[in-house]
């Protein structure tokens, strides 16, 4: 198990970058203007390759310094290139019809936050790993997925939630990093790949949807009911 | 010898793809297409037979046939095969020929990745087998290109991938856990996971456990995952739809099934199976409501695949000899007659024009061949006799009634009634009820869409009356190898 005997510069770091990946997901959380959540997305895929290639480093695993590399070209360039071309192509710079505020929005993250951390603090518990940079790498997992969720369910420009799923995919990454960071190369390399599939599915639907049902507000589909 | 098969099997589809994609002439396109769905199907009827008890593994490890895949591949093929003869008929219906030729290139990769999910020996590539299902078949739903299938479309894959990702996230779980017994690097197959389960820490395997049946439950539809459902199937294109439901659904739920496995094996008590029942209670419970009000003839199908699939979540929940064999046995009959039913209700929708219930009069006066068989299916799919899915919901029920579950298998009863009054009631609508404007002439459909109606209809009736002894055998040997008592 690579967590329990870290050095404390090793631990602070990882902390360090899992802490900015769950403030970068409240940045995508707080904002209205779809810019803003891409530059957000990109930053936080840094972040995890940053802490892919701090984990190879550390825990000597050098296939990470691919899964670094990976991460850094598909899900902090490539993808949010996609993204950004799907942002244009629609001409929707904000989402206009806000279900909630923005703020109310944080403080319902920050209580999932809080959720995520007891949980994680009741399984770190039986493992006995309390101390440990796991408890807040699953913490952040955790969080980070019901904040996808929490974008998923408030947000219904389809870019956003579009985001809202890579944030969902984004989370369990950063958590795999640390608390499996043997996980066989193949699948991760394989989902990497999955998720620049899922983003050109994305980027065909969405232009079905504006020609053909007239919008890419979730809010307006509703013929489908019962 | 089995190896060839497996490599046929998947390879028919596969170079389908390839060709459906070259020949660019819609007929020729439907030919190739037809021609691998009959290969694969030729090949996945001996499996079954073939195989003993053994598990096999191929190609380093990757690919792993037990008794199991090689029964759920069986219901796969099956239906990939009828479809493909119905999609003959019905898609030249649509005057799409154009796009024909993208169609079954799409039609013979869901096909594909609907066959190859059963045969995954790792966990995380069966995750990863399931999300491909769910990009190819969103295309498929979106084909009509209307205004209601994209919006289908689009709620199917954005549904589906955030439930599927919990999935993900439960099999980054059981790794977890498996690396604190087996070191930090190792391969996760199903054997491996069910080996190493009773030295994990039961906590984390609970937790892993529940993420992993909420996220392949949103996609076999169990209730209240089910929100993508009722839409993707009944505004697909009717051999579509069947793939879905006959299909594609059993191969979500043998990843459900195999990690309730992997948790009996670790001994942690009625939990796994508990949540399996209360998931099929929910969607048994939820479907009856949608359906006795239900104005839609295709949502109709898809609130009873959503029923049917909380009945086999029940069949795994009771667990046992009976429990077990009586689920396997409920998927490959409602695999046949789910089928059915969208095939009959596609050619409906094409003659009549409408998906409404209320707008379809006269069915059996004006197609009395395919509509008595559509009616038999009716009668087949609320699980009355003598047709397969009785004695299969009737199994079901045996399995149930010991003290700790006779309570639910009391409310299935009532249910499968409630269902059973309901489907009638819209049936006698539309066989019974005088339209509007008097009796409307006869219509002729093309022989590609009634064949295939028989032929699930017939082995339906087979099976309901003669439930083979090899059969049964096979069946309850899975449930050993499971080892799904009672909970």
């Amino acid at each position: 198990m690579l967590v329990q005997h870290l050095g404390p510069i090793a631990s602070s770091l990882f902390s360090l970058l899992a802490i900015a990946c769950l403030l970068l997901s409240f940045v995508m959380l707080g904002s209205r203007w779809l810019n803003n959540y891409l530059y957000a997305f990109a930053a936080e895929s840094w972040t995890i390759a940053a802490l892919s290639a701090a984990v190879g480093f550390y825990g000597s695993y050098p296939e990470l310094y691919l899964i670094a590399i990976l991460t850094l070209l598909f899900r902090g360039l490539l993808l949010p290139y996609l993204v950004w071309r799907i942002i244009r192509r629609l001409d929707v710079d904000r989402e206009i019809h806000l279900l909630v505020q923005p703020s109310t929005s944080l403080i319902v993250g920050a209580l999932f936050v809080m959720l995520a951390l007891s949980v994680s603090f009741q399984v770190a518990a039986e493992l006995h790993l309390q101390l440990t940079v796991a408890t807040l790498a699953l913490t952040v997992m955790l969080s980070m997925k019901l904040i996808g969720f929490l974008i998923l369910a408030l947000r219904h420009e389809a870019v956003s939630q579009i985001l809202g799923l890579l944030v969902l995919e984004n989370g369990i990454f950063l958590g795999s990093q640390i608390l499996v960071p043997g996980m066989p190369l193949l699948i991760e390399m394989v989902i990497l790949f999955d998720l620049l599939i899922i983003v050109a599915c994305f980027g065909v639907l969405v232009g079905y949807l504006a020609t053909h049902a007239g919008t890419t507000s979730s809010l307006e589909l509703k013929r489908l009911v019962g | 010898m089995i190896g060839a098969l497996i490599l046929t099997l998947t390879g028919a589809p596969a170079l389908a793809i390839i060709g459906c994609m070259a020949v660019r002439r819609p007929r020729g396109a439907e030919a190739i297409n037809l021609i691998a769905s009959a290969v694969s199907f030729a090949c996945a009827i001996p499996l079954p037979f073939l195989i003993d008890g053994r598990q096999l593994v191929f190609w380093n490890d990757y690919i792993m046939l037990d008794r199991m895949s090689a029964w759920v591949i069986l219901c796969t093929a099956i239906v990939y095969f009828l479809a493909s003869i119905y999609a003959i008929g019905y898609m030249r219906l649509l005057n799409e020929d154009r796009r024909l030729c993208q169609f079954y290139a799409l039609f013979a990769g869901f096909g594909l990745t609907t066959l190859i999910g059963p045969l995954m020996n790792s966990v995380g590539i069966y995750w990863i087998a399931i999300e491909l299902t769910t990009l190819v078949s969103t295309f498929l739903v979106a084909f009509e290109r209307v205004a209601e299938s994209m919006e289908a479309a689009w709620k199917y894959i954005m549904v589906v991938s955030a439930g599927i990702s919990l999935a993900l996230l439960g099999t980054i779980l059981f790794y977890w856990g498996g690396s604190f017994v087996l070191g930090p690097s190792y391969t996760m197959t199903w054997a491996v996971l069910a080996d190493a389960a009773p030295r994990m820490n039961p906590i984390l395997l609970k937790l892993a456990f529940l993420l992993v049946l909420v996220g392949y439950g949103t996609k076999v539809g169990l209730a209240p995952m089910h929100s993508w459902l009722p839409d993707a199937h009944s505004e697909s294109p009717a051999p579509v739809s069947a793939m879905l439901s006959g299909a594609l659904l059993n191969t979500a739920m043998i990843g459900i099934v195999r990690f309730t496995g992997v948790t009996r094996a670790a001994n942690l008590g009625p939990l796994p199976q508990l949540s399996l029942v209360a998931f099929g209670m929910l969607s048994l419970f939820l479907g009856a409501l949608f359906i006795v009000r239900q104005p839609g003839i295709k949502r109709l199908m898809a609130y009873s695949s959503i029923e049917h699939m909380g009945v086999v979540a029940l069949g795994f929940g009771f667990g046992g000899a009976l429990g077990v064999a009586g689920a396997l046995y409920h998927m490959l009959n409602h695999s046949l007659n789910k089928s059915l039913m969208f095939f009959g209700a596609g050619v409906m929708m094409r003659a009549y024009g409408t998906k409404e219930i209320a707008m379809i009069h006269g069915v059996g006066r004006r197609f009395p061949t395919e509509g008595a068989l559509w009616l038999a299916g009716a009668i087949a799919i609320t699980g009355a006799p003598p047709f397969g899915l009785f004695l299969s919901e009737f199994t079901i029920m045996r399995a149930g009634l010991k003290p700790s579950f006779s309570w639910a298998v009391y409310i299935m009863a009532i249910l499968l009634i409630v269902i059973f009054i309901g489907f009638m009631n819209h049936f006698q609508a539309m066989y019974y009820q005088p339209g509007p404007n008097g009796e409307e002439k006869g219509g002729s459909l093309s022989a590609w869409c009634a064949v295939p109606m028989w032929l699930s209809l017939i082995p339906l009736l087979v099976l309901g009356l003669w439930w083979p002894a090899c059969a049964w055998n096979y069946l309850t040997s899975i449930a050993q190898s499971l080892n799904l008592g009672t909970p």
